[in-house]
């Protein structure tokens, strides 16, 4: 048997001992995945104990190597994990973006200091991570933002407006692009590191049409954040003045990650659902689902294959561009066709039956899906500019 | 499994791109047999050449003289095939009438394989019957006949048909004509009494031919496998064709995009390059998305057909669906930003257009295979 295998069959025996069947059911709402951080609680003992077993293993992070929380796997005995989680539903143990985004960013551009401290706060769940990156004023156009920190010496002090920071309420600490030199534009930001508890950062959620809010604004005002955090720890990565490299690779991993190239919902056929709960399709709606799943099936080998490539660095370096546009857009459409499927009952905005409207709730959710992250038509234009090297794009 | 060639079939990827940019090229094969208006549809000594190549016996087993390679390295040589719209009789022969074959005799297989390894022969398969692909419905007849068959009926849509020393049939031995079972292959000669084929051109300059059968008499030993137990290795021919198919088409978008968006970098008006206007540059980046994601399925496809998985079938369909989706895209893309010169023969985009256009149709186009992607999911 070769390793891989017995890694599988190791795999597949320690998951049926370690992840309750409770944590193997779909997920329904947010409560049901652990996001860890100061002021987290455990919805239920099954999650607890899941998440526990998992933090022991490294497999909150299980690619990250061990010294940072991590479980050391290779690539492939990643995607084999990922597999026999998928195999039997598993929930994951912990979501953050300390996990997709922060984690990336500091494997690649943090010095040791940080990795030991904040990478292991991460994968234990005790500290939950926020992204301040969008303004008010500055969309598409990221590089226009203008929140400010002001030199003084050991020190910076910051004042400015993020806006759709994800679970910025209940976030501890947040990574945020601030402008320390304002003649320089693409070469005048650094990516700081800083607690939400401090003097100054205030926070307001934003209720969507959705009826939920999982943005908020965020108000920095005169917020000071020192420059370091102790010995090789300081409170920016990368260099002062170069966030912007920072920022474009971790958007690189956020717009992996909508793009939902991992699997999951994003890349299943629903076709079969949706008879099961509507009964006889149109056989207008049924040639649209068939359309979609053969789309969606298709995105999925896609998926598998950006994935692949990317752990041996194989594939174009801007194909997250191209999966983010890709995914999302297909991710709207399932929304659609679901709601068209489930009739005048997806209307129902508050019902037990639809879960307090969670179809027509996500239908809505998903329309941000082309717009956080960087919108569709950004992606297209990335796609234009560095992979078809279309001139003046 | 990782979703990318590995080094083998890297290698092998390399070997026919530059094999077929060279000696497959459109002014090389596709321009210069149409003008002549070769009846054939394809050059004999470029088929040599395949062989040469290690092309033509690629599917075929080792013990049977050929390299035991998989789907996907015949997908590789498919898609570079349909980016040089190289016209071959590959598909036909060494992906179709090859995968019939592994399923025939010894005697079979020795009197039909060496042809096909050597590049000497060329085989076809005749499925259809009528204008659309339904091989769920097969009235074609062979009736017990001493002790062989006695074979009528009519096929449509049999590719390079008249040029072909050997053709297998899909033909019924009992049953009904929509039944499942009842359904025998056999391997008919070129030069069986009672064939006659009435050969056609096709808007992609290919030859095709609508085959009739009059009381065709065949021996026993041109049975392919189990009499009336023939839907098994139809089954297993159509999943090899329509995934090769897929390949083939993937290779077509790859060639009209590739040739559409060097056109975006070098036609000026208004005084810029067309590829600055971002009305165009978003139509493009979505072609590149569509294109990316279709060759990936395809190759997800072949993988699945390689390991015998179970979801081959399904993933096959998913596979000659969107590649059909795609290809289409990409060709009518193509014709539209090429312009007025886009219409001309002298372009080549056109050639891009034709060439999907049949290929679509061949083994079933998107509108089939999606419905058969509902029917298999269950809805």
């Amino acid at each position: 048997m070769s390793d891989l295998e017995s890694f599988r069959v190791e795999t597949r025996e320690w998951l049926e001992a370690n992840c309750p069947p409770e944590m193997r059911e779909p997920v329904r709402d947010e409560g049901d995945v652990y996001w860890g951080g100061r002021n987290a609680s455990f919805k239920n003992d099954a999650q607890k104990a899941w998440f526990e077993a998992c933090r022991e293993k490294g497999y909150t992070v299980p690619e990250w190597p061990k010294e940072y929380g991590g479980a050391g796997l290779s690539p492939a005995e990643g995607k084999v994990l990922r597999q026999e989680m998928a195999r039997i539903n598993a929930r994951p143990p912990l979501s953050s973006f300390g996990i997709w985004m922060l984690g990336p960013a500091l494997l690649h551009f943090g010095t040791e200091g940080q990795k030991q401290r904040f990478l292991n706060e991460i994968a234990d769940g005790k500290i939950r991570w926020c992204q301040g990156y969008s303004e008010p004023g500055s969309g598409s156009d990221l590089v226009s933002m203008q929140t400010y920190g002001e030199d003084k010496g050991d020190h910076w002090i910051v004042n400015g407006q993020k806006i759709w920071t994800s679970y910025a309420d209940e976030a501890d600490w947040i990574f945020c692009l601030v402008r320390t030199d304002k003649q320089n534009k693409y070469q005048g930001i650094t990516f700081m590191l800083f607690d939400m508890a401090g003097d100054g950062v205030s926070t307001k959620p934003i209720k969507l049409i959705s009826g939920n809010s999982p943005f908020c604004e965020t108000f920095m005002d005169d917020v000071k954040v020192p420059k370091s955090y102790g010995d090789d720890c300081p409170a920016y990565v990368g260099e002062i003045n170069r966030g912007w490299d920072v920022a474009k690779y971790l958007l690189g991993h956020e717009r992996e990650m909508i793009s939902g190239a991992g699997g999951g919902d994003r890349t299943a056929a629903i076709g079969a659902a949706m008879k099961r709960n509507a009964g006889e399709l149109d056989p207008v709606l049924r040639a649209e689902l068939a359309q979609f799943d053969v789309d969606a099936l298709s995105y999925a080998a896609m998926g598998e294959k950006f994935l692949d490539e990317l752990k041996v660095g194989k594939g174009h370096p801007a194909q997250p561009n191209m999966m983010k546009y890709v995914g999302t857009e297909l991710n709207k459409r399932r929304h659609e066709l679901m709601m068209a499927a489930g009739g005048s009952r997806a209307l129902e905005w508050e019902s037990e039956e639809t879960n307090g409207g969670k179809g027509a709730r996500s239908w809505l959710r998903t329309k941000a899906n082309s717009i956080e992250g960087g919108t569709s038509e950004v992606m297209l234009n990335v796609i234009s500019k560095r992979i078809l090297d279309l001139p003046g794009a | 499994m990782p979703l990318y060639y590995d080094d083998d079939q890297a290698m092998l990827a390399e070997t026919a791109q530059q094999f077929m940019a060279e000696e497959g090229a459109i002014a090389k094969q596709l321009r210069h047999w149409r003008d002549r208006d070769c009846k054939d549809g394809f050059g004999h000594g470029l088929w040599k050449q395949f062989a040469e190549m290690g092309f033509t016996g690629m599917l075929v087993g080792e013990d049977d003289g050929g390299l035991g390679m998989g789907h996907v390295e015949a997908g590789i040589v498919l898609e570079n095939i349909g980016r040089n719209l190289t016209p071959s009789p590959f598909l036909s022969s060494s992906v179709l009438a090859a995968t019939a074959l592994k399923h025939g005799s010894d005697d079979l297989r020795g009197r039909w394989l060496p042809g096909l390894i050597e590049g000497e022969k060329v085989y076809t398969v005749a499925i259809d019957e009528g204008a659309k692909h339904r091989p769920e419905t097969i009235a074609c007849k062979a009736e017990k006949s001493g002790n062989g068959f006695k074979l009528s009926g009519k096929k449509d849509f049999v590719v390079y048909g008249a040029s072909s020393e050997m053709i297998v049939v899909a033909a019924r031995t009992s049953g009904s004509d929509s039944d499942a079972d009842g359904i025998t292959l056999f391997a008919v000669p070129q030069d069986a009494s009672g064939m006659s084929h009435d050969s056609v051109r096709l808007v992609d300059s290919s030859m095709a031919s609508h085959v009739t059968f009059e009381g065709v008499e065949l021996d026993g030993d041109a049975v392919i496998g189990e009499v009336d137990g023939g839907r098994e290795v139809l089954n297993a021919m159509l999943m090899a064709g329509r995934v090769g198919a897929a390949a083939e088409g993937v290779g077509v978008a790859q060639g009209a995009m590739d040739m559409t968006v060097d056109y975006l970098k070098q036609r000026k008006q208004f005084g810029k390059l067309i590829g600055e206007f971002q009305a165009l540059q978003h139509r493009a980046a979505h072609l590149y998305s569509e294109v990316e994601i279709a060759r990936a399925v395809t190759i997800k496809a072949a993988q699945l057909l390689d390991g015998g998985s179970e979801k081959a079938d399904l993933m096959a369909s998913v596979a000659k669906a969107k590649v059909a989706k795609a290809a289409g895209l990409a060709v009518k893309e193509g014709v539209q930003m090429h312009g007025g010169i886009g219409m001309t023969d002298e372009y080549d985009i056109g050639l891009y257009m034709k060439r999907d256009r049949a290929l679509q149709e061949f083994l079933g186009d998107q509108y089939y295979h999606a419905g058969r992607v509902a029917e298999m999911s269950g809805y």
